[in-house]
């Protein structure tokens, strides 16, 4: 059984004035698809990469999963139980909450200030776990902290007063403490420098191995995606254009969007003459054609079956789905 | 918008035998309240005309004080101890505060990393782009607006002109970096800094913007400085690429030596720590330590000193010599790799 399920996601917003005398008078109400019809699932213990461009829909289906955000349509059933169905404001007291964690992007923006690290990392345990007592609670904290390699002297600091990648590994620290089934790391090492990056990596491959968890990685790092996770969704304008294993995906990519997406990634000494460069500008998600495929427009290979039918997912090797005529 | 207008020929005369920009021995600290943080010490660096230079390291490693230390534009904190910049034959540290003003945006400009904050949220971006061409050119009047649109369509923005009309939140991210390239490019300038052009963006966003500004480079023979903490990115557009380390120039050299032969230890530590195409996790290599707390009155004299596995006791004595490979390649250590 899967871990996580997630059938046929969708989230629109809507957009723009427009009252609801508006809508009731029979006009269209402008919604921006944020997340169309999205299905994948992620197994116990397996890390899938989540790729594409910013507005791409990546961080809205980031909150859907994580239950931030309420659903428009769709299902994610989660260890078994369909959690689609509860309200994201009700969602923190769910059994489900501790056991779907979250690193974050930024590691100076993601702290609280006022909070030293060991604060930080005892919040979740106080809140979800319900450790009230003082010594079990700097036990679990302690836990945690060892868990990432962070020295505990460095607890009683504040974010000003920790490195960049002390920062990431409180964050981590903090995600971890509950032993979630489901790490959601949202570009983890954006923020850091190569050589902390590097670090972070190998702690999360470590972690990962050692504590069994499944991760759902987002990153427009593609080297570093191609580095920790065993599969890859790629994303485009809200809909999964391809999916599938890291090393197929990377070697022989089937979508037009994939294919741009490996040439760019820079490499050390790289001849960037030999690469065509992706032209123009994604089309508006707001109330998209549904004849047209979304990647109409950009496409080096479209033809008008593109503009007249929408390509679904469909598989073109075992494991490996496209949305594209042509793949 | 009261700029004034500046008619006076160039102050950047070039001449063929010298580099366009020249720094050298340049140190540069900040006065603050914890005490004296000492950014850049004894840095040189040159860029010829037509030339791209990228500078390199992590965050804390001077890169972008040194980038606003060859305009001067500096912090009221900040003091130039010792050296000289010398931009096409002028003495940057010793002009006057209106020369700079004129050689900044017209002779050198500049492009920053977070586009959309850099430029003005409340002005259309065709607005912008005149008011560069009214503080710098002596374009007419009436011609402003096809001018503004002229520099926005050569940065490839679809449909320039009503595209200018725009305001920045209306466009994307790559559209602003462009609009931003655009006000940079405003006034053919003949050093174009830019400072982390591409952080933020996606990577098919930033291949695109990287070889515009490369072949806008290219076709106007105009020297760039390209800041960035990518190693990948940066051999794949620069002649030349400096490490930079603590506020020190740790190597120099054209950018494939550097990438098949690097000399100094902290070079060839990053390109380990960098994520490639083949290698795995287990593969990757980390550099230990932080930067140095550049306040230390104590600071070694090698500052990479703690995080170097080679290091000896002379490495915190004595200033590391320099050691020169030929072909424009040298570095600063007591013990290099791959020299004997």
């Amino acid at each position: 059984m899967n871990l996580l399920d997630c059938v046929d996601l969708r989230k629109h917003f809507p957009v723009g004035g427009g009252s609801w005398l508006a809508s009731a008078g029979g006009r269209r109400r402008a919604m921006l698809h944020a997340v169309d019809d999205v299905t994948f699932s992620i197994g116990k213990g397996e890390s899938v990469g989540l790729v594409g461009e910013s507005g791409c829909g990546k961080s809205t289906l980031v909150r859907l999963i994580t239950r931030m955000l309420d659903l428009t349509a769709g299902d994610i059933v989660f260890d078994g139980r369909n959690i689609g169905y509860i309200p994201a404001r009700l969602f923190p007291q769910s059994p489900f909450r501790p056991k779907i964690q979250m690193v974050f992007q930024d590691p100076t923006d993601s702290l609280n200030p006022r909070h030293t690290a060991f604060d930080t990392i005892a919040e979740p345990l106080k809140r979800l776990a319900r450790v009230t007592e003082r010594e079990e609670l700097a036990r679990r904290v302690m836990d945690a902290a060892d868990k990432v390699g962070l020295p505990p002297e460095l607890l009683p600091r504040y974010p000003h007063q920790l490195s960049g990648g002390q920062k990431a590994r409180v964050g981590i620290a903090r995600a971890v403490s509950m032993s979630p089934a489901l790490l959601v790391l949202d570009e983890p090492t954006a923020a850091l420098d190569v050589s902390v990056q590097a670090t972070i990596l190998k702690l999360l491959a470590d972690l990962k191995s050692r504590l069994g968890m499944s991760y759902l990685f987002v990153s427009h790092d593609l080297n570093v995606v191609r580095m920790l996770c065993d599969r890859v969704i790629v994303m485009y304008l809200g809909r999964i254009v391809e999916q599938g294993p890291t090393e197929t995906l990377f070697r022989s990519p089937a979508h037009p969007y994939t294919q741009a997406l490996v040439k760019s990634i820079p490499v050390i000494c790289g001849h960037p003459d030999e690469r065509e460069v992706l032209a123009g500008e994604p089309q508006s998600p707001i109330n998209p054609d549904p004849k047209v495929c979304r990647f109409f427009g950009r496409c080096p290979r479209q033809r008008d079956r593109c503009r007249t039918e929408e390509p679904g997912l469909r598989e073109i090797r075992p494991g490996h789905e496209a949305a594209c005529h042509f793949a | 918008m009261n700029f004034r207008r500046s008619r006076t020929a160039s102050r950047i005369r070039h001449d063929a035998t010298k580099p366009l920009l020249s720094v050298e021995d340049l140190s540069l600290e900040f006065r603050t309240r914890s005490g004296t943080v000492r950014a850049l010490e004894n840095v040189s660096l040159e860029v010829g005309k037509g030339e791209t230079v990228g500078i390199v390291g992590e965050s804390g490693s001077g890169k972008s004080v040194l980038a606003y230390a060859i305009l001067r534009i500096l912090d009221p904190a900040a003091r130039i101890t010792s050296g000289s910049v010398s931009f096409g034959g002028l003495d940057v540290l010793a002009a006057s505060e209106a020369t700079l003003q004129e050689v900044r945006g017209r002779e050198a400009a500049m492009i920053f990393q977070s586009a959309r904050t850099a430029l003005n949220p409340i002005r259309r971006v065709g607005a912008q782009i005149e008011d560069v061409l009214i503080a710098h050119t002596t374009t007419l009047q009436a011609e402003l607006r096809k001018k503004a649109v002229e520099c926005l369509a050569q940065v490839r923005i679809p449909d320039p002109e009503r595209r200018s009309d725009a305001y920045p939140f209306e466009l994307s991210g790559g559209q602003c970096q462009r609009v931003m390239i655009a006000l940079a490019l405003a006034c053919n300038p003949q050093l174009l800094i830019a400072d982390e052009p591409t952080t933020g963006l996606d990577v098919t966003t930033q291949a695109a913007i990287m070889d515009l500004v490369r072949e806008l480079a290219r076709e106007r023979q105009m020297a760039t400085i390209f800041i960035t903490h990518d190693l990948a990115l940066a051999s794949e557009y620069c002649d030349r690429i400096v490490v930079m380390h603590a506020g020190h120039v740790v190597e120099v050299a054209p950018t494939r030596e550097l990438f098949s032969r690097p000399c100094h230890p902290y070079t060839a530590r990053l390109i380990a720590s960098t994520p490639t195409r083949e290698g795995s996790i287990a593969s990757l290599s980390t550099i230990p330590g932080n930067l140095p707390d550049l306040r230390r009155a104590d600071l070694p004299k090698c500052r990479f000193h703690a995080r170097c596995e080679r290091a000896t006791e002379e490495c915190v004595r004595d200033a590391a010599p320099a050691v020169t490979l030929g072909g424009g390649h040298s570095a600063y250590c007591f013990h290099p790799l791959g020299v004997s």
